[in-house]
């Protein structure tokens, strides 16, 4: 008894606002979903699955925006980990100034996704269109109007973001290794490309797990650097889902449909995360 | 390694270093330009250092009011979620039921919820409660927070050694005693990680309070420079100001504790 009354003593204070602000609102989402809620304060009447028919059979914005968001996911999760990975090894080797490459890596991390899109909203449409207008090059003038490159230049802000947190990880992977089976591959007489190759890549398991993860569920939910760099502009077609769902909502005042669409997106950010832990985990090498 | 590989790797890394800094030494250095400057020199140095653009800038931003909420919003969602975490953290790893079990998973299973998801009916349900303010804010943070903080502290409390706990029960300390005086001192590490990862989430957070606040002067340093940009959007002299303003706090805090963020940020995410 005394033991039940100590137990919830240390978890109701965290597991109170836990469930008032996740759990609940996260039911309330699913009933709201079938709604025809349509401005915060307003009343929602039940409607059934009519939200998620219409979003399947007349909202084709809502499945570019689904199919852009995928797309652009898939490239950025491996462009950032290959620089990561690379950034990792060659911070690893005995060079000097290791430490300030480090610090200059992982830096950009730490100033959030709202300011990063704003920083590189200048250097896009100011500094890199007026390279443009200097050299000729066509593609480096007014880059954000356009969406081929503007989709480019989201792709550069989240890879400066990320990639140095991603190297953080690789690094405390590569020094995971014992010194001993590096040391066995030399003796074999194991180039320097081959220890990578056959070696180290291999043992890197773990933290390729760990850093897709990472990168999926921020690539796939990106909101802030996708607001502040174009605001979904030209024409809403650098508009990726979270910025779709949210406009859906406070713009066009569909708070239901919006609704439905995040019940769509969760059921996708969870397959794909689930998916993915299983695979890379499976393929993990035992050391 | 070759010597000549040596200095090319060298070489390499600094380039590269330098690189991905030059997008916020850009941005510093058109700081200081007039609007007509930075059309027509925008990759040279300014021709005087003018801090005029800065002065408009931080008034514009309400810098100190703005800074003041931000931080207080950080610091005290912070130090809370520390607190209520390792001790709702700790009751699950030594109470072996089902149910503590099942709360874990709970917690745990939550994390994959996207906040698009939950952001609209929160919206309805906070205005109801009367929470659409600071410290209804503060409130968000330890709910959004709790998952990711308890399941870090679960992973540092199970390699405690129980016996220490039970030394101190036999010498007559209460559950309250215990856990101040035992457990969380050993904390002390996984604390500071915690911590690191809170501070860096809350305080570059822009949605919720972007939802949540709509009085000036309880905005927080994202939402107010986004409201900046709104009005200001083609001043790009003011605007590289206000953006070197609002970074200048994030580099403070990355210069005095850049080993312990760079740690910190490592094993939360191994974990």
């Amino acid at each position: 008894m005394k033991k039940k009354i100590t137990f919830w003593c240390f978890v109701l204070p965290l597991l109170i606002p836990f469930v008032i602000v996740v759990l609940i609102p996260a039911a309330m989402g699913f009933y709201y979903a079938l709604t025809d809620w349509n401005g915060v304060g307003s009343s929602a009447r039940f409607i059934g699955f009519e939200n998620f028919a219409y979003i399947f059979t007349q909202d084709k914005d809502f499945w570019l925006a689904f199919g852009r968001t995928a797309a652009f996911s898939a490239i950025a999760i491996v462009v950032i980990n290959i620089l990561a990975y690379l950034l990792a090894l060659l911070v690893t080797q005995h060079i000097r100034g290791v430490n300030f490459m480090r610090s200059a890596f992982f830096m950009p991390n730490l100033i959030g996704g709202l300011l990063l899109g704003f920083i590189w909203k200048f250097i896009f449409s100011q500094v890199i269109d007026s390279l443009g207008k200097a050299s000729g090059i066509g593609f480096f003038r007014n880059m954000l109007a356009k969406p081929g490159s503007a989709m480019f230049a989201l792709m550069v802000v989240v890879t400066w973001q990320l990639a140095g947190y991603m190297m953080l990880i690789y690094i405390s992977q590569i020094q995971n290794i014992p010194k001993s089976v590096i040391e066995a591959a030399m003796i074999d007489g194991a180039n320097p490309f081959q220890r990578l190759r056959y070696i180290i890549t291999p043992l890197m398991g773990p933290a390729f797990t760990i850093c897709l993860f990472f990168t999926i569920s921020n690539t796939f939910k990106l909101y802030d650097q996708n607001l502040s760099l174009t605001n979904g502009g030209p024409m809403r077609m650098t508009e990726l889902v979270s910025l779709d769902i949210y406009n859906t909502a406070f713009d066009y005042g569909m708070m239901g449909r919006a609704q439905a669409k995040a019940i769509l997106f969760l059921i996708a950010v969870v397959l794909i995360s689930v998916i993915q832990l299983n695979v890379t985990k499976k393929r993990e090498v035992e050391m | 390694m070759k010597k000549g590989t040596k200095i090319f790797l060298t070489v390499l890394g600094f380039f590269l270093a330098i690189a991905f800094l030059t997008p916020i030494l850009i941005l510093v250095i058109n700081s200081f330009k007039g609007q007509k400057e930075i059309m027509t020199n925008i990759l040279g140095l300014p021709q005087s250092l003018n801090f005029n653009n800065y002065v408009q800038a931080l008034d514009k931003l309400d810098f100190v009011t703005t800074v003041v909420n931000s931080l207080l919003i950080t610091v005290i969602s912070s130090v809370l979620l520390v607190f209520l975490s390792s001790a709702c953290a700790w009751q699950l790893v030594r109470t072996k039921t089902r149910l503590s079990g099942i709360l874990y998973l709970v917690f745990a299973s939550a994390m994959l919820i996207p906040f698009q998801c939950v952001m609209l009916p929160l919206v309805r349900w906070m205005s109801t409660l009367g929470l659409m303010s600071r410290p209804g804010l503060i409130f968000m943070y330890i709910g959004f927070g709790g998952s990711m903080s308890m399941i870090l502290f679960h992973g540092f409390i199970k390699n405690i050694p129980l016996e220490l706990e039970e030394a101190a029960a036999l010498d007559g300390a209460g559950p309250v005693k215990t856990f101040f005086l035992v457990v969380f001192p050993l904390l002390k590490n996984s604390a500071v990680t915690v911590s690191i990862l809170n501070v860096m989430w809350i305080w570059n957070d822009f949605l919720l309070p972007s939802l949540i606040i709509n009085k000036s002067g309880s905005q927080t340093l994202p939402l107010k420079t986004y409201l900046f940009f709104g009005q200001y959007s083609r001043r790009w002299d003011l605007a590289t100001a206000a953006l070197v303003i609002t970074i200048i706090p994030i580099i403070i805090f990355y210069l005095a504790c850049q080993k312990q963020i760079m740690n910190g940020v490592t094993e939360g995410a191994v974990k």
